[in-house]
């Protein structure tokens, strides 16, 4: 066996390694977080980078538009500290939506690691915190400067001292002090397990530097990923989606080209930047592009930057997909997670095989706030964003998920924990019957969702939703997903986006979105018609008139 | 015979494919497997009982107690196999079962199928009712329409019905009642309260636990009967316990009422065995690694306790990937599961990796080297092809063992696609095999805040032997048992299980404002409670209670257990109480929040025998090695290259022989490869004890 050999199985042992490492990172967080975005729904990414700033590996627990923004947000870190300045016991934060993840919510920490007395890699974090003052979580504010705290690359701890000053400014901007506090001390406890992780396995693999590691595992996996490009077809296919917007519907169009030297996604068509807090910062629109992409040509490739590589995308300057400073980007996830079924669009029409019709796609958080009886705890009022889906859009070979996350990586809220920390009774949260999109294979169901306040104060619900006005489109003869509603009980329509206010003894309704089916609603397996139908995902009239079941069958 | 009081201990494991009986008679351990009789599973049982008693002279009323263990509530799920199931729920909430967590298991396969629920959509109906967070009624339990429901179960011939609704696990009222009405009109209906089984918060998986209860437990019900019945008409007056997920003993009465907690107590035994080798060793900090034909499980076990966990994931759809399972809240003997055992494929995948398991070759047609028809390369091909097995004597020569055929295999799916020859291709599926295991239990021990290398291992299971010497290398562990026939290690772990039950139940109360009167008055009510469970399965032995708080952060999701005094609360404990947590976190977490508030979340009473602290093995005069029986080359993995090795016939090596690695010491069934780091003894127990050369060992 020839040295190169061994060399090559130690090497893709150490890899392995890695990504155990960065996960035990992830699940730190996880396990120690406030936020219960956080920690019920898992909105978080920690990965671990060479000292160029090149991601190695990832976290498998986090979300895609945090782990693939963050990926680029390391090198802003080593560009405003510069590695030479770098001390053991430091760690940098920022919530920059340009130089981190998309918005003010999301803080990253950075922190250097060293080992033998050099700095031989960075761990990277970062998590959604639920209220960073401002507005509040909703789409409402017509800058940056209006969405709450911001905090420039600063250190959060110096040398193992923590910065007191910094704490005592996110304390005070904050409506929940405590929390927020609380995450901002698991994020650097996160990344020091971590670090203290990859000193074990550099002592044991005998290492002194990752260069060689870093060098294998970026090369390997860009050349993966390029192997997969070079199956697929070559050329360009445009697609255009429709969604719902904050004052009017905007246009979402892509120009997908795969060629030998990768894939290329151009946003050009699309609308312009607006005056509501949706626009993506570019970084953002990146993450969940190559998210999708990825997905597609690259599902069992560990996520690097060597498998990012081959991935690229643009978007026109000023477009709502590279939004500038200081345009409003709070909610960037309602339009930058609709991305994964724009690229599908293009995709389908060279390997249909291989994407699902659209689905529900951005989340159908419940971003809720109001008054406590008895100013429980030190906060201000409650706030709390409780993550919920919609569903998924129909495979070619099987149905869409019901009530699901794609493409985000979070997961829904338990309602006993959520009423633990609201006021809130929820009388209602199961699947909605009709709402996946008829199709030889169907879309997922959405679910309906009903809330009232328990203790009689009203309550605000800081509404950021898409597909009110523009369903998930169904393919190759499937329907539609069903539009999603937002809505009081008793009858009054409430606005997809916005700060609205629910009065004591009503009840807020929500109906998310259902995914797109795919292929002819008449071709569906008769069987599978008529469990629906017992199941009472679909109604006696669907079965019937949509999926053409006979009427004695039906009965 | 049979006119002295009863003195045999009878221990039953049954398994998929054979059921293992261990009868211990006080002088000797008889053990026999025979083919597990899936249609009637008593039948191998009384069977294989009647043929072991004979071969001990002995009847049934002979027997003093009889341990049990079974696979049969894992299997009944893993292959929808159990009663025809409803689930009653609050009116809003049908689909919390499907609903799960809205998450994907698998963050990149759009393609992923999410498990099926145990029941479909149409078996599940709603009432109204509802209590708030609190416990408060917001809405009285609508009873007529519990009623109604009666009659649809009756119509749909409903055998066993899980009751779920919200907030239960605070106030269990309308599940209570619930359940009075049903039976009024299904008399003999099988009812499973969520709020009895699985008292805490989280709706998915209260229910989940519920409703797989309710789903295995006619089945359950059914078979312990018959077999009581059975032992009974034999003339058998022994109590018989069931072996439990947590690693102990639960009587037959209340494992009818709670069958969920009887999934996976075969690997339980496996951990109870490990801690007893250990423990006649006098070692107090132990790795069990268990490794079989097709997956490994690793556990950690302090001073005689393996871990314990409360959640479990049970019929994982996508194999062994977190999250594609359903989660049960039941009290566990923690382990790490992965798809790592000899008869697991390796393949070589697009970025030039080598991928082991976790598919696996089983025993059809098995590893490419038994010659069945099997051409993926396996673990056990490796292992031929490296030296470790000598093919003459695999499995007791039953297994012919074609090397051709191995080295064939590993040329074709490995070799050939990186370039390797045979013996690079071998050495690199047994390298990522030993570090897949290695990583899993160093990942599971980090999560424990746990340190690995100061543990000694006990290595059992068939293909452990042949890997213990690697891993532990890859570990820094310097101290590898591997008893003497573990063949049957699970039935023996039975006998060892103290008897016990442990109670959760959710309490919210913050430290700072600690209210010594309530928390008592729960401690001390989940104590009668637990005491009386355990006295069902402890005879008269002495019972002991340990205490614990789930404790983290006021707005913390996940919360730490912390021991607490066993006896009432005042005030002033709060302030050890939150020194215990605060070291605890720094221990798990880096760092703790100066002054953060702390809360409750619930309390955790277990009561239980003392488990019998096995006699320490007596000392051995060191002997010489005998002559080797013979020699092979070996590859071995930490010189990187092939070395000539003397084979021993472990049989016959007498209790301390000392051989130094490398050698092979060969028994019917398996080979144990001494590698160059170590030397191997045979302490008093016939146990072979591997000792890190360099290194002092440990006593």
């Amino acid at each position: 066996m020839t040295e190169k050999m061994a060399n090559d199985i130690e090497l893709q042992i150490m890899w392995n390694r890695l990504i155990s490492v960065v996960e035990e990172q992830a699940q730190t967080l996880l396990r120690t977080a406030f936020s219960s975005m956080v920690r019920e729904a898992g909105d978080l990414s920690a990965g671990v980078f060479d000292r160029q700033g090149r991601m190695l590996a990832q976290a498998v627990t986090g979300t895609p538009g945090h782990v693939n923004s963050m990926a680029l947000s390391v090198k802003h870190f080593i560009d405003h500290f510069g590695l030479e300045n770098m001390k053991p016991g430091d760690a940098y934060i920022t919530n920059d939506p340009w130089l981190g993840t998309g918005h003010l919510n999301d803080f990253v920490v950075t922190t250097p690691c060293f080992y033998k007395g050099k700095l031989v890699g960075l761990f990277s974090c970062t998590s959604h915190l639920t209220d960073i003052g401002g507005i509040g979580f909703g789409p409402d504010a017509t800058d940056v400067f209006m969405e709450g705290i911001y905090i420039p690359f600063l250190k959060l701890l110096d040398q193992g001292k923590v910065n007191e000053t910094l704490m005592a400014m996110i304390r005070a901007n904050t409506r929940l002090p405590i929390d927020t506090v609380g995450d901002v001390y698991s994020l650097a406890a996160c990344n020091d397990i971590g670090c203290q992780r990859l000193i074990e396995m550099m002592k044991e693999f005998d290492l002194d530097d990752l260069d060689q590691l870093a060098d294998h595992i970026i090369n390997r996996s860009r050349e993966a990923v390029l192997a997969e490009i070079a199956k697929l077809p070559k050329g360009s296919w445009s697609n255009t989606m429709v969604t719902d917007g904050y004052d009017e519907p905007i246009v979402l169009s892509a120009t997908t080209t795969i060629s030998e030297n990768g894939i290329h996604v151009d946003y050009t068509g699309t609308s312009g930047t607006v005056r509501r807090g949706i626009n993506v910062p570019l970084a953002y629109t990146t993450a969940y592009t190559a998210f999708g992409l990825g997905c597609v040509v690259a599902a069992t490739v560990p996520n690097n930057a060597g498998s990012l590589e081959p991935l690229t995308v643009s978007a026109p300057e000023n477009s709502i997909l590279n939004a500038q400073k200081p345009a409003p980007v709070l909610l960037r996830h309602v339009i930058g997670q609709m991305l994964p079924d724009v690229i599908f669009g293009c995709l389908r029409q060279a390997i249909p095989d291989r994407v699902p019709a659209e689905g529900a796609s951005c989340l159908w958080n419940l971003n809720v706030r109001g008054s406590v009886k008895g100013g429980e705890g030190g906060n201000y009022g409650f706030m709390m964003t409780v993550t919920s889906n919609g569903g998924t859009g129909a495979r070619p070979q099987s149905d869409g998920l019901s009530a699901t996350a794609y493409p985000s990586g979070v997961k829904g809220t338990p309602i006993e924990i959520a009423e633990q920390i609201t006021p809130l009774i929820f009388w209602r949260k199961e699947l909605r019957p009709d709402s996946g999109g008829a199709g030889r294979t169907r879309g997922g169901l959405g679910q309906i969702i009903e809330i009232e306040s328990n203790i009689g104060e009203p309550f605000e619900l800081l509404a950021g939703f898409d597909r009110v006005e523009y369903p998930a489109r169904g393919c190759a003869g499937g329907q539609n997903g069903a539009n999603g509603v937002v809505a009081l009980a008793s009858g009054k329509k409430l606005k997809g986006k916005g700060v609205q206010l629910v009065p004591p003894g009503e009840r807020l309704v929500i109906m998310t979105p259902g995914g797109g089916g795919m292929g002819s609603p008449k071709e569906r397996d008769r069987e599978a018609v008529l469990r629906d139908l017992q199941d009472e995902r679909i109604t006696p009239e669907t079965a019937k008139t949509v999926y053409g079941l006979e009427t004695e069958t039906v009965s | 015979m049979g006119l002295s009081s009863p003195e045999l201990y009878l221990a039953v494991d049954i398994g998929g494919t054979f059921t293992d009986i261990v009868l211990d008679t006080g002088k000797e351990r008889l053990t026999s497997k025979v083919l597990t009789t899936p249609s009637a599973p008593e039948r191998a049982v009384v069977e294989g009982t009647a043929a072991i008693l004979a071969r001990a002279n002995k009847t049934f009323a002979d027997i003093r107690l009889f341990v049990h263990g079974t696979t049969l509530a894992t299997n009944a799920v893993i292959e929808r196999k159990g009663a025809r199931t409803a689930l009653i729920t609050t009116e809003g909430f049908r689909d919390v079962l499907e609903i799960a967590d809205e998450g994907r298991f698998d963050q990149y396969d759009i393609f992923i199928q999410k498990p099926q629920p145990l029941i479909p959509r149409r078996l599940r109906f709603t009432v109204p009712e509802r209590l708030d967070v609190h416990g408060n009624v917001k809405l009285p339990l609508d009873e007529a329409s519990v009623v109604r429901i009666a009659e649809r179960l009756k119509a749909e011939k409903i055998e066993a019905v899980a009751i779920t609704f919200i907030h239960s696990y605070v106030n269990p009222v309308h599940e209570v009642r619930a359940r009075e009405i049903l039976l009024e009109h299904c008399p003999g209906l099988s009812i499973t309260l969520s709020s009895e089984v699985c008292p805490e918060a989280r709706e998915y998986e209260r229910t989940s636990t519920a409703v797989t209860n309710a789903y295995v437990q006619p089945l359950m019900a059914g078979y312990l009967g018959r077999l009581e019945r059975e032992f009974r008409e034999r003339g058998s007056t022994a109590p018989i316990h069931l072996m439990t997920s947590g690693g102990s003993l639960a009587s037959l009465r209340t494992a009818v009422s709670f069958p969920v907690r009887l999934i996976e107590s075969g690997p339980a035994g496996g951990a109870i065995l490990a801690a007893r080798i250990a423990a006649e060793r006098g070692e107090d900090q132990i790795l069990s690694f268990d490794m079989g034909g097709t997956t490994a499980k690793v556990c950690l076990i302090d001073n005689g306790q393996p871990f314990k966990a409360r959640v479990f994931e049970v019929d994982r759809s996508s194999r062994f990937k977190k999250g594609s399972g359903f989660p049960l809240r039941i009290p566990v003997i923690e382990m790490v599961e992965i798809g790592a055992g000899g008869g697991s494929i390796a393949r070589v995948d697009a970025l030039k990796r080598i991928h082991v398991g976790p598919e696996s070759a089983s025993s059809e047609p098995g590893p490419a080297c038994y010659g069945r028809g099997g051409t993926e390369p396996t673990v056990t091909d490796a292992d031929v092809t490296l030296g470790k097995i000598d093919p003459a004597r695999f499995a007791g020569g039953k297994i012919k063992v074609d090397v051709d055929k191995a080295r064939a295999a590993l040329d074709e799916k490995v070799g050939k696609p990186l370039g390797l020859d045979t013996q690079a291709a071998a050495y690199g599926v047994a390298e990522i095999v030993d570090e897949n295991m290695s990583n899993a239990a160093r990942v599971h021990a980090v999560e424990r805040g746990a340190e690995v290398r100061a543990r000694t291992m006990v290595a059992f299971g068939g293909a452990a032997p042949l890997h213990a010497s690697r891993v532990a290398e890859k570990l820094s562990i310097k101290r590898v048992i591997i008893p003497a026939g573990a063949g049957v290690g699970s039935a023996i772990g039975f006998l060892d299980a103290p008897a016990a039950f442990e109670l959760v139940r959710s309490l919210y109360m913050r430290l700072d404002r600690f209210d010594a009167a309530t928390a008592n008055a729960l401690l001390e009510a989940m104590s009668q409670e637990a005491t009386a469970l355990a006295k069902e399965a402890a005879e008269d032995q002495p019972l002991r209670e340990e205490r614990r708080a789930f404790m983290r952060y006021a707005g913390q999701g996940h919360e730490i257990p912390i021991e607490l005094p066993n006896r009432p609360l005042t005030e002033e404990d709060t302030i050890a109480i939150r020194q215990a947590f605060e070291a605890e976190y720094d221990r798990l977490f880096a760092r703790h929040i100066p002054g953060a508030a702390i809360e409750i979340m619930s309390w955790v009473v277990l009561v239980s025998t003392r488990e019998r602290r096995p006699e320490k093995l007596g000392p051995v005069s060191a002997k010489p090695a005998p002559a080797p029986s013979g020699k092979r080359t070996v590859f071995d993995a930490l010189l990187g290259k092939a070395i000539e090795v003397p084979t021993y016939e472990r049989d016959s090596l007498e209790p301390g022989t000392q051989i130094s690695g490398p050698a092979i010491i060969v028994e019917d069934g398996t080979s144990t490869y001494v590698s160059t780091s170590f030397d191997a003894t045979v302490d008093a127990g016939k146990a072979l004890v591997l000792t890190a050369k360099n290194s002092e060992g440990r006593p």
